[in-house]
């Protein structure tokens, strides 16, 4: 009995996220305000878990790491906000934290160690992906991660060879599971809401029907070309190896043939047989290569792949709605 | 005709108040009289407020204490020639009775150095208070943000919906009354704006289709839905237009010129292409995509091939 409770079960009971407007806004601004050109934007999320639902119910940002600001104490920074909310009445407990993201390019080392020591900590904890380029193209785009159970052991075992890998039989599809996102409003917000469409003037940008896509989607293959280049080199890193590994298999067995057969020779002439020699040290084994980067590579290259098929499916929609618009059958 | 101020002499309270301070004024007119309210004052600058900003205002009356009627906080942001922006906000823990107002000075300073590490441009330009009207308290708080800000502004919120709506106004302060006799201080109002980032634009209509969810709740969409979506408004806002033009063509609603310039504007901005040429544009368009979805099925299928290899 005592196994099991040391055991870490991953498992979950949250199946659902809920986000408050404030959240989403302050998120927003964060991007907006702070993060230019390709530099993410983090923060920390807060909120509390009820039942099956984890609630975010606030956020604070991060500041960026600046290279003059050494001496800045990131976890003092973090205890000192959550003490002061603390005063107001704001949710005070970690739930997980968030991200900008760059065309879609967030499964990295750092991201997957965070996310990692959150999860270990709380067991709860999802990391929020924000895409601003794909919001300004007119929807939304939020999405939550957590690592996979299965991931989660691997991590813990610190095994990336390639035999712990296939021991765990994890593919890059598994590495990450999807929460769905539901955005809630209380009531109050919901007036505030409505006094803000009374009183806002009406969007003038309609980005989502924009017709022009090849901007974003030679961005979009230009980063998928370079994580391919990434994915063969460590195709052919791999491949080295296990030809060095197969080659020294084979020396190995000719020594041992040679050894035999020298030994057969001289005990037929009555001589004392040669004394057998530790092979592991004459044939020391090639390094495996880890396999966790290869992991990564791919589920990126998956997660490229699937935003450029969802940006083309849009386009191909709206293609078809600007023919209908000309008349022309 | 902007209503009479209506003065309140006050003497000898509790040692908080400071000497100077002897009468309060505040110009506030009746629920309602909206249409004076903006043709009143213009003086000062444009007040531009995010959308964030109100959000956290509603969240932390939402979450005030227990007895507290009210909940006031620091509001950050910039300032420009005619235009203050106020994009961030904190709520400063308060308590309030009768006689006297305590705010926690500490704290609000604590959380300004706090927030000046992640964005370094916003300074303190005023703070805000929920609540309908301006009090005799808010006239002391405001001294306390004189002393932070040159000139700070006073943000309410009437987050208890007193009269029907939430109104959502800005003050600045103004000295009045004779020198050396009796002065008071008068809160002047601005007009407001909200403002948004494209983004924000864009969360915010997101946010707003709450408004007709039954749990208020909603899932965020992807894929061909959003477009569909788009292209259903779309279709709603042409149906409204096409019911306005036959009003007018059957004599129900008079003709307007200038709605009738936009008519055109919209129907000249579907461009003319011959059919030909159209249909060249539109397959290679199509072409280009359907490769690059090509492509990409293709790279995915290479990489779980690859992984399927690697594991044997």
């Amino acid at each position: 009995n005592k196994e099991k409770k040391e055991t870490n079960n991953f498992n979950t009971s949250v199946t659902v996220l809920i986000l408050f407007s404030q959240v989403v806004l302050k998120i927003i601004k964060h991007y907006q305000e702070e993060g230019q050109g390709s530099e993410v934007v983090q923060g920390v999320l807060l909120g509390l878990v009820v039942d099956d639902r984890l609630e975010i119910t606030n956020c604070f940002p991060f500041p960026q790491h600046t290279e003059d600001d050494a001496d800045f104490d990131e976890v003092q920074y973090q205890m000192e906000m959550m003490r002061s909310l603390r005063h107001v009445n704001i949710d005070h407990l970690h739930v997980g934290w968030y991200q900008s993201t760059y065309y879609g390019s967030f499964v990295s080392r750092a991201l997957l160690d965070s996310q990692f020591s959150y999860q270990h900590a709380i067991e709860e904890s999802v990391v929020l992906i924000y895409d601003p380029i794909k919001t300004a193209q007119g929807s939304l785009s939020l999405k939550a991660y957590r690592l996979t159970p299965k991931l989660m052991e691997i991590c813990k075992e610190k095994d990336f060879t390639p035999e712990g890998l296939k021991k765990a039989n994890i593919g890059f599809e598994h590495m990450f599971e999807e929460v769905p996102i539901i955005i809630k409003n209380s009531h109050l917000i919901n007036v505030l809401m409505w006094e803000l469409e009374d009183k806002s003037t009406v969007a003038d940008k309609h980005e989502l029907l924009n017709l022009s896509s090849s901007n974003h989607l030679e961005k979009s293959l230009q980063l998928l070309m370079d994580r391919v280049d990434d994915m063969s080199q460590d195709i052919v890193k791999y491949n080295t190896y296990s030809r060095n590994l197969s080659k020294q298999q084979q020396q190995k067995h000719q020594y041992l043939q040679r050894r035999q057969q020298e030994n057969a020779q001289r005990q037929s002439r009555g001589e004392p047989p040669l004394p057998e020699e530790d092979i592991t040290k004459m044939f020391k084994p090639p390094q495996p290569p880890p396999r966790m980067d290869t992991l990564l590579i791919a589920g990126q290259i998956n997660n490229y792949c699937q935003n450029v098929k969802e940006f083309t499916s849009q386009n191909l929609g709206k293609l078809f709605m600007a023919e209908a618009l000309q008349g022309h059958n | 005709p902007a209503p009479p101020p209506h003065p309140h002499p006050q003497e000898n309270k509790t040692a908080v108040r400071p000497p100077a301070c002897r009468g309060s004024v505040r110009l506030s007119p009746a629920a309602g009289d909206r249409a004076s309210l903006s043709k009143m004052s213009v003086f000062g600058p444009v007040v531009k407020i995010h959308p964030v900003v109100l959000a956290s205002i509603c969240d932390s009356y939402e979450r005030r204490n227990e007895g507290a009627s009210r909940v006031i906080g620091t509001l950050l942001g910039t300032i420009d020639k005619h235009s203050i922006e106020v994009t961030n906000c904190f709520s400063v823990p308060h308590n309030e009775s009768e006689d006297e107002v305590a705010v926690d000075m500490e704290f609000a300073k604590n959380m300004y150095e706090l927030h000046k590490r992640v964005s370094p441009t916003e300074v303190i330009i005023g703070w805000y208070a929920t609540g309908f009207d301006i009090t005799e308290h808010s006239v002391l708080i405001h001294e306390y943000y004189s002393r932070e800000a040159s000139n700070p502004i006073h943000l309410t919120a009437d987050t208890a919906l007193q009269s029907g709506k939430m109104n959502i106004r800005a003050y600045v302060s103004a000295q009045m009354g004779v020198p050396g006799k009796t002065v008071g201080v008068m809160f002047t109002p601005l007009t407001v704006k909200y403002i948004y980032y494209d983004t924000e634009r864009i969360g915010v209509d997101l946010l707003q289709r709450t408004r007709v969810a039954p749990n208020r709740t909603k899932g965020l969409t992807s894929d061909l839905s959003q477009v569909a979506g788009s292209a259903a408004r779309v279709q709603d806002m042409l149906a409204t237009v096409l019911a306005y033009i036959e009003d007018v063509l059957s004599g129900k609603v008079t003709a307007d010129n200038s709605v009738g310039r936009f008519l055109m504007d919209l129907v000249n901005k579907v461009p003319t292409i011959s059919a030909e040429d159209f249909e060249n544009m539109l397959n290679s368009n199509i072409n280009d995509l359907l490769m690059v979805t090509y492509l990409s099925n293709l790279t995915q299928a290479q990489i779980a091939l690859n992984e399927k290899l690697v594991l044997l």
